[in-house]
């Protein structure tokens, strides 16, 4: 087992270095740049954009740029954001709880949604629930986050006036049904697109589990259905499920950064497009390195979760 | 022998036949299918249909409610007729999600072909350079991107592309990787032929199946991405409509004049509907194994 840890935490390494590379080539070659700002600005001569270029060492071949950058990353330091001199791994760190508390809320939904809807749709294949189910979530696997997010608002904030429109928090109160309040309807609108790929997977997943031998030896040496479905179907069919909770995370996380925009919530994906606005490279740099971190992170957890419940694949 | 036989050999066309009648047996594929050309065609039709061109801004007749005036969706802040609008952007929304779909699906495919019948180190490189581009969230990938470049439809359907081969790539990849050693293949490197001839006249033809599902779940989520960064405003620029860009500042007007933001988002969600749905039926189709 330590072994297999080892070896998943080596390649995840490897990873982050191709990732944080792509990144930074990306933001590098980008025509316009952080100085083009500058070049903007009446009265700005060459001479003076090169010399600010010297100082912010932007004058030096980029993949030099790139492992300077690499290492200071590596002990802490992100480089300070353009735009208000503040380091940037701690104007991500003052964005990370929102978004975390957004993604965390909108997976929890999924997970036992979906799996709610996954498997009764198994059970029930063919049924009417089970074809309802399954067109439902093609659809709303298919609506545009930020859309539904903009139909929500208009039904349960506007018309209704059951929830807040947006922001994650109102000023002056903070208790924490306030911040329930708020955090409902972003929740289920990042939910939405995750619930319908959950639900599909699970169906698939239970299906197979069912038509196995086990499953069946279960039901022939007399286990009530409630013990067979809770003991041996759903936790055998939630082990592939693990897995797709990893790879799902690129999905959720750049939901949220839609969502955060529609509904004004202060996270890391809102941060991400003012940056963008400002040209702030370092905390743009920074805020792709944490979400592909986060990325990295969650698909080790996942594997090593199923390493776990499944001793088959770390023998391999 | 020539190459020919050899592929004949593998039977595919006799599959193809049958995975076109599954298709078409399919109901939900076939509702996919609907929805995609009506959309099409009321897109390419209806402009001519209407009395208003999607340029043309009368301010006399700003936020006229859908119905009002002869302008069936209502008119957008500037007095634009948004039937003119809708009609027109799905042209370009479109035809951004096709141009991604080739560009993803060839660069994909090669990828794949390549990694995949090579093997060893030049599949450990490549596969992981898919990883990684798996790793970022593409919405963020894409406004990284975005904001640097000059944001015409060609550049829009370049930067959806470089975040959306890599599926195409794992897919193909895994194809190629099972068919290597079978006979055919063994023959075809007996008959001499070049790797090249092997990987593009041998190997993708017969991952043709699993290829072209991809491709077509690929125009459904381009059509979503391009919608993403334009209602954020990184996307196709207006005037130039898109169905993204429509969307863009809609939220402003929720209260006033919700239409803004139904009309455009009601199109979205048909065509991605309705591409997911003709992929979904063409993976059934395809698939061998599942009955039905």
């Amino acid at each position: 087992m330590l072994r297999y840890i080892l070896s998943r935490l080596g390649q995840s390494l490897i990873l982050l270095l191709i990732v944080s590379f792509i990144g930074f080539i990306v933001l590098a070659l980008a025509p316009g740049g952080p100085l083009s700002q500058f070049a903007l600005s009446p009265g700005m001569t060459q001479e003076q954009i090169d010399k600010i270029a010297a100082q912010m060492g932007l004058d030096r071949p980029v993949v030099v740029q790139y492992f300077d950058w690499f290492r200071h990353m590596l002990t802490g330091d992100w480089g300070t954001s353009y735009r208000d001199g503040q380091p940037v791994l701690r104007v991500i760190g003052s964005h990370l709880f929102a978004t975390l508390l957004l993604m965390g809320t909108a997976i929890t939904i999924s997970v036992t949604l979906g799996s709610a809807i996954g498997i009764a749709s198994a059970l029930r294949q063919g049924s009417f629930f089970d074809h309802t189910a399954m067109v439902a979530a093609m659809v709303a696997l298919s609506i545009p986050t930020f859309w539904f997010g903009l139909i929500a608002i208009y039904v349960f904030s506007l018309n209704l006036r059951w929830l807040p429109a947006g922001n994650m928090y109102t000023v002056g109160d903070g208790s924490v049904l306030d911040y329930a309040r708020h955090l409902v309807m972003p929740a289920l609108v990042l939910a939405l697109v995750d619930v319908a790929v959950w639900s599909r997977y699970m169906r698939t997943s239970t299906l197979n589990v069912i038509n196995q031998d086990f499953v069946r030896t279960a039901r022939a040496k007399g286990l009530t259905r409630r013990r067979v479905l809770f003991k041996h179907i759903v936790g055998n069919s939630l082990v592939p499920m693990v897995t797709l909770a990893g790879l799902q995370l690129p999905l959720v996380l750049g939901g949220a950064l839609v969502t955060e925009t529609v509904f004004t919530w202060p996270g890391m994906g809102r941060l991400f497009l003012d940056s963008l606005g400002y040209s702030d490279y370092p905390v743009v740099m920074g805020l792709l390195m944490a979400s592909a971190l986060l990325v990295l992170i969650g698909n080790l957890a996942a594997d090593l979760v199923v390493a776990f419940l499944d001793p088959r694949i770390r023998l391999d | 022998m020539t190459a020919n036989t050899v592929i004949a050999q593998s039977g595919k066309p006799l599959i193809r036949s049958r995975a076109v009648r599954r298709f078409f047996s399919n109901r939900l594929a076939l509702v996919g299918l609907l929805m995609v050309l009506t959309l099409t065609v009321a897109c390419f039709i209806g402009p001519h249909l209407l009395a208003f061109d999607e340029l043309y801004i009368d301010l006399r007749a700003r936020f006229a409610p859908p119905g009002t005036g002869g302008h069936i969706f209502g008119t957008d802040p500037l007095g634009r007729d948004i039937a003119a609008r809708l009609f027109h952007a799905g042209q370009i929304s479109m035809a951004v999600g096709f141009a991604v779909m080739v560009i993803a699906t060839t660069v994909g495919s090669v990828v794949g072909v390549v990694s995949g019948y090579y093997g060893g180190k030049v599949a450990a490189v490549l596969m992981r350079i898919v990883d990684a581009f798996l790793s970022f969230p593409s919405v963020f990938l894409l406004l990284a991107l975005a904001a640097f470049i000059q944001p015409g439809p060609v550049m829009i359907a370049v930067i959806i592309s470089a975040t959306s081969w890599m599926e195409v790539a794992r897919i193909v990849e895994a194809e190629v990787k099972s068919l290597r050693n079978q006979d055919f293949i063994m023959a075809a490197h007996m008959l001499g032929l070049s790797g090249r001839w092997i990987m593009f006249r041998e190997l993708l033809p017969n991952a043709l199946g699993p290829i072209i599902v991809a491709a077509t779940l690929t125009v459904a989520r381009a059509i979503l991405l391009e919608a993403y960064i334009s209602f954020l405003g990184y996307g196709i620029q207006p005037p130039l409509p898109s169905w993204g860009n429509m969307l863009n500042g809609a939220q402003q007007y929720l209260a006033s004049a919700p239409w803004l933001a139904i009309v455009p988002g009601v199109a979205i969600t048909i065509a991605v509907t309705g591409f997911n749905l003709i992929g979904d039926g063409l993976r059934d189709a395809f698939d061998t194994r599942s009955k039905g």
